[in-house]
């Protein structure tokens, strides 16, 4: 890549470039790229160089909301789009295939006689009326009155395939029968039914489609249609309510759980936000005063709840709805995933102190250790990119188990005591002699390994 | 066709222009019709002269629209409403693409069979303008449909008969859902990655200018163009149809042989002592300036891709993607996984991984797939379940049903996996992800040789049905061919494609021995990220 650039650039100087301007590469149809020889005999021939060069100019303002394209010379006419490139010897033929049958264009004319769309006849069959439709004809099913009459022509539509065609037909037997026939008829005809389904779906008719998906005994999907709908409500109290009445709804195991979380969540966020927002204009709170929201907690994720939990209220005890504790016993989240969480969230505010306390444990004899379900170099990332100083930094390098990885994140970020310690401890003179170089002249640390290499 | 201007949909007031008629060229959603609709009610009815509104649906008209325009009372608007069929649209000279971005959602979780109904219509083109294809291979329900329609086509419109001599020896259609992986893994071709990083929209990708700014001498870093840098790609660019389709690795080398001969070149005008032979070298001029262009296009491009590639990100995430594929622990859940959900990376990412994981594995571990749910929802929020939902109905992330994993029987047995990849002088199609070979282009290749009745068990193993047809040619149209030269196939992929398995088989074609050459076709060009975010539930709320 490094030759090419130089090469290129060494080019730059060389050729004047005019072609800067262009926001397009552009490439013509018949298969000469733009600014190639024969490209250019054949515009110049033609003399379109100057609307060509009126669309790049109009294309480059395509920030403003209506980009217009001037006309053009059609070199991009549909037939020359279906030209197909003369890359294969036994693709000869296209084009001659094109002329000898006389077809010059496959373009759909814009225009056609209205006769062509009345239907002046009322005497079609339920099979030819489907094959007028097919063709894009206009026709009227309302002579089909009878119930035979209607499933016919409904059969002849799913036999034909098409999708335009069985939509129309579903739509007149929507109107024309009664929903029970409907839905009785449909459920032998499993392509109609689906149709029926997706158009709902579409247009958005919830509660027929509702019915229908209860009359199929099709409860999941009864339950998760419903669930969606919460989506378009706005108020939040509203949206509790509905969310309030999905739990009862025949939901899969799992999925009941996650609803009634989801239900839980917003209940508790609504408290939350309205005592936050108030302790935050009454302004005596030093926490809100030195880190002011960004913006609400409602219908935020769990964890982001958590964070923001362990951000504002970590001290707070286990009664609370805004402590972590109780979110963390509520929503049962496992103990990797707090730790994290609360990591982050005492990082952001450098309260190391709760970060070690995050870590320690009080084994049976009183003695203190350390330890954490995720692995100390993923601590120890999460502390760096929240600037935490050094001293703080090395007690958790010097906790990670692999010994490569803690030499790497102990080298990279300067925990010179971890590097030497693990040095001394690998028995490594050679490495340990070179490390001298890193720390600075007359320090503690250079006074360390001169110590451990004299022993 | 006299057409004065135009103008992309947006809602508001139509743009000022002086002229009679307005027509309104869309596919048939409804989100447009209500588009459209504002676009009407907005419309001064007091100016003069008054235009005219008609409406174009590409590639059908839609009775759901029209009905839909009726109900908010503008149906009556409109002079004509008409139907322009433009079902296949040709991308480059062997790649053939419906765009239509539902087509795998609405086929395999609604069943709504409308797209397989063009894509129908579109080979019924085809066969109308190259001759009708003698044989039809398929594997997938939808395949099925697709030739089902094709042949009652033939039989209800029999003026389509014609007495063209036939380009096509075999059609090949295949639903995506046989081969669910492919989209999943990240491609690591050049125009891949351009995909999975950038996005190419209809053979244009948006990059970002920094790279593109032209350094001119004199001038300092001041007046950094702020607009994308827009460029075509396709295969009339000499170097990009080099380049486009070789592994990442292997596109170094070429950028710089490519800088030697241009240089070279253009050191020639020192050469160049007689009139005749500066006037050759000026007339030249216009072609290396273009090369010249190209190259350092495709230069900045690829510092732009190797910028991502060479990143600590890049690397683990597709170590992990490598580790399912050839078949390591897909049965537990995955740390890396973990740890991108606690970091809260995109969702796409991770939904693209999980999904790998279960079609690695035939499905998760109810234990393993409730695991990752739960941390998904959890940590992106409960909404997410109406997607978790759809990607269950899709094959994608479900549970493990008959406690058996098939997946290692079929790569080994289709050899998906090959350890000895050479990226930078390929021998076999796994290139393109650089040890895996694309599950629906080794179908392809088997075909063609020995024929697919060599690896019956393993078909039965992937979903839907298998079949072939043949197609009655008329007498005196039957292709003999010549010693040596090649069939032509065309792959029809029902659901979508990747670039990626563009380039597979483009590999296939190019092969010395081969002797089959392909051109695709698809409803839609995909990959991993665009085709999981067609399945994911719209979360915000409907703008009208």
């Amino acid at each position: 890549l490094k030759e090419s650039k130089r090469a290129v650039n060494s080019l730059r100087d060389i050729v004047d470039d005019d072609d800067d301007d262009d926001d397009l590469e552009r490439v013509s149809w018949s298969g000469e790229p733009v600014g190639s020889i024969s490209w250019s005999i054949k515009e110049t021939a033609s003399s379109s160089s100057s609307s060509l060069e009126g669309r790049d100019s109009s294309l480059q303002k395509g920030s403003s909301s209506y980009a217009a394209f001037p006309k053009q010379v059609s070199s991009y006419s549909l037939s020359s789009l279906f030209k197909g490139r003369n890359k294969l010897p036994s693709f000869q033929s296209f084009s001659d295939a094109l002329s000898d049958m006389g077809v010059k264009n496959y373009a759909p004319e814009l225009r056609r006689p209205k006769a062509e769309y009345k239907d002046y006849s009322s005497d079609w069959s339920p099979k030819d009326t489907v094959r007028r439709m097919q063709r894009g004809k206009v026709c009227s099913l309302e002579r089909f009155r009878s119930l035979q009459d209607k499933l016919v022509l409904l059969d002849e539509a799913v036999a034909g395939h098409d999708g335009n065609v069985i939509t129309a037909v579903l739509i007149f037997l929507k109107r024309t029968l009664r929903r029970e026939i409907l839905f009785r008829e449909l459920e032998v005809r499993q392509v109609a039914l689906c149709h029926l389904i997706h158009f709902l779906k579409e247009t958005g008719e919830q509660k027929l489609l509702l019915d229908l998906l209860r009359f199929l005994d099709r409860t999941e999907e009864v339950a998760l249609s419903q669930y969606r709908e919460h989506l378009n409500i706005q108020d939040v109290e509203k949206r509790r309510e509905f969310l309030k009445g999905c739990i009862g709804l025949p939901f899969s195991a799992e999925d009941t759980s996650h609803i009634q979380d989801h239900y839980t969540l917003l209940e508790r966020q609504i408290i939350i936000e309205a005592h936050d927002r108030h302790l935050e204009a009454a302004g005596q709170s030093e926490i809100f005063r030195k880190y002011p929201r960004k913006a609400s907690i409602l219908n935020m994720p769990l964890v982001t709840t958590l964070f923001y939990s362990c951000f504002y209220h970590y001290t707070e005890a286990e009664g609370t709805f805004s402590s972590p504790t109780n979110l963390k016993k509520t929503f049962k989240i496992p103990d990797k995933q707090y730790v994290l969480t609360a990591l982050a969230a005492r990082a952001k505010l450098r309260a190391w102190d709760d970060v070690d306390a995050l870590f320690t444990t009080k084994n049976w004899l009183g003695y203190t250790k350390k330890k954490a379900p995720i692995g100390f170099h993923r601590v120890v990332e999460i502390l760096q990119r929240n600037n935490a100083p050094v001293q703080v930094l090395q007690e958790y390098v010097r906790l990670v188990e692999d010994v490569e990885i803690r030499l790497n994140l102990a080298t990279k970020y300067k925990c010179h005591d971890v590097v030497i310690e693990t040095y001394r401890d690998l028995k490594d003179r050679i490495q340990l002699t070179a490390y001298k170089c890193k720390v600075e002249r007359g320090s503690a640390e250079e006074e360390k390994i001169n110590s451990i290499l004299n022993n | 066709h006299e057409v004065e201007k135009m103008f992309t949909l947006k809602p508001g007031r139509l743009p000022q222009a002086d002229v009679k008629n307005v027509i309104f060229f869309v596919r048939p959603k409804l989100e447009l019709m209500d588009i459209i609709t504002d676009n009407v009610l907005r419309e001064d009815r007091g100016r003069s002269p008054q235009r005219d509104f008609h409406i174009l649906f590409v590639p059908r008209r839609s009775l759901l629209c029209e009905q839909w325009l009726k109900e908010q009372g503008v149906l009556g608007s409109f002079i004509h409403r008409e139907q322009y069929s433009l079902d296949l649209i040709p991308f480059d000279g062997d790649l053939l693409s419906m765009e239509s971005e539902s087509a795998f959602k609405e086929c395999y979780l609604e069943s709504d069979q409308t797209s397989l109904y063009h894509a129908a219509k579109g080979l019924m083109t085809l066969q109308a303008l190259y001759g009708t294809i003698p044989q039809i291979f398929g594997k997938g329900e939808c395949a099925r449909h697709v030739a089902n329609m094709m042949i009652r086509m033939k039989r209800e419109f029999p003026g389509s008969q014609n007495s063209i001599f036939p380009i096509f020896d075999t059609l090949l259609l295949l639903d995506r859902n046989v081969d669910l992986l492919t989209p999943l893994a990240t491609q690591l071709t050049y125009e891949g990655l351009i995909d999975e990083i950038y996005g190419i929209q209809n053979t244009y990708v948006k990059l970002p200018p920094e790279k593109f700014a032209p350094k001119k001498q004199g001038e300092g870093g001041k007046d950094l163009p702020t607009e994308p840098k827009k460029l075509q790609l396709n295969s009339a660019e000499e170097l990009y149809a080099e380049i486009r389709d070789k592994n990442f690795n292997a596109v170094g080398s070429v950028l710089s042989k490519k800088a030697k001969i241009i240089s070279a070149a253009f050191e020639e005008r020192h050469h160049a002592k007689t009139v005749g032979e500066i006037k050759q070298f000026v007339s030249q001029l216009p072609h290396m300036q273009a090369a010249r262009s190209s190259l350092a296009n495709h230069t900045s491009i690829a510092e732009l891709i190797k910028d991502i590639t060479t990143s600590e990100d890049f690397f683990d995430n597709l170590t992990v993607e490598q580790e399912f594929m050839s078949g390591i622990d897909t049965d537990k859940v995955n740390n890396y996984i973990e740890d991108c959900i606690a970091q809260k990376h995109p969702l796409i990412k991770i939904l693209r991984l999980v999904c790998l994981q279960s079609v690695c594995n035939s499905g998760l571990k109810q234990k393993v797939l409730d695991h990752y749910k739960r941390e998904i929802l959890q940590t992106y929020g409960y909404e997410h379940i109406l997607t978790l939902n759809n990607l269950e109905k899709a094959g994608l992330l479900k549970p493990q049903t008959s406690g058996r994993n098939n997946y290692p029987t079929i790569r080994k047995t289709l050899r998906l996996w090959m350890d000895d990849v050479n990226e930078q002088n390929p021998n076999d199609i796994s290139y393109v992800y650089s040890g895996y070979a694309p599950l629906s282009v080794r179908l392809a290749q088997l075909l063609a040789r020995p024929g697919w009745r060599s690896i019956e068990e393993v078909l039965k193993m992937l979903p839907g049905p298998h079949f072939e047809e043949r197609q009655q040619l008329p007498t005196g149209l039957q292709k003999k061919r010549q010693h040596g030269e090649n069939r032509v196939t065309l792959v029809f992929f029902l659901g979508g494609v990747t670039y990626a398995e563009i380039a597979a088989l483009r590999f296939l074609s190019q092969m010395e021995d081969g002797g089959t050459e392909y051109v695709i076709a698809t409803t839609k060009l995909i990959n991993g990220t665009s085709w999981i975010k067609s399945l994911m539930e719209k979360l915000e709320p409907a703008p009208f």
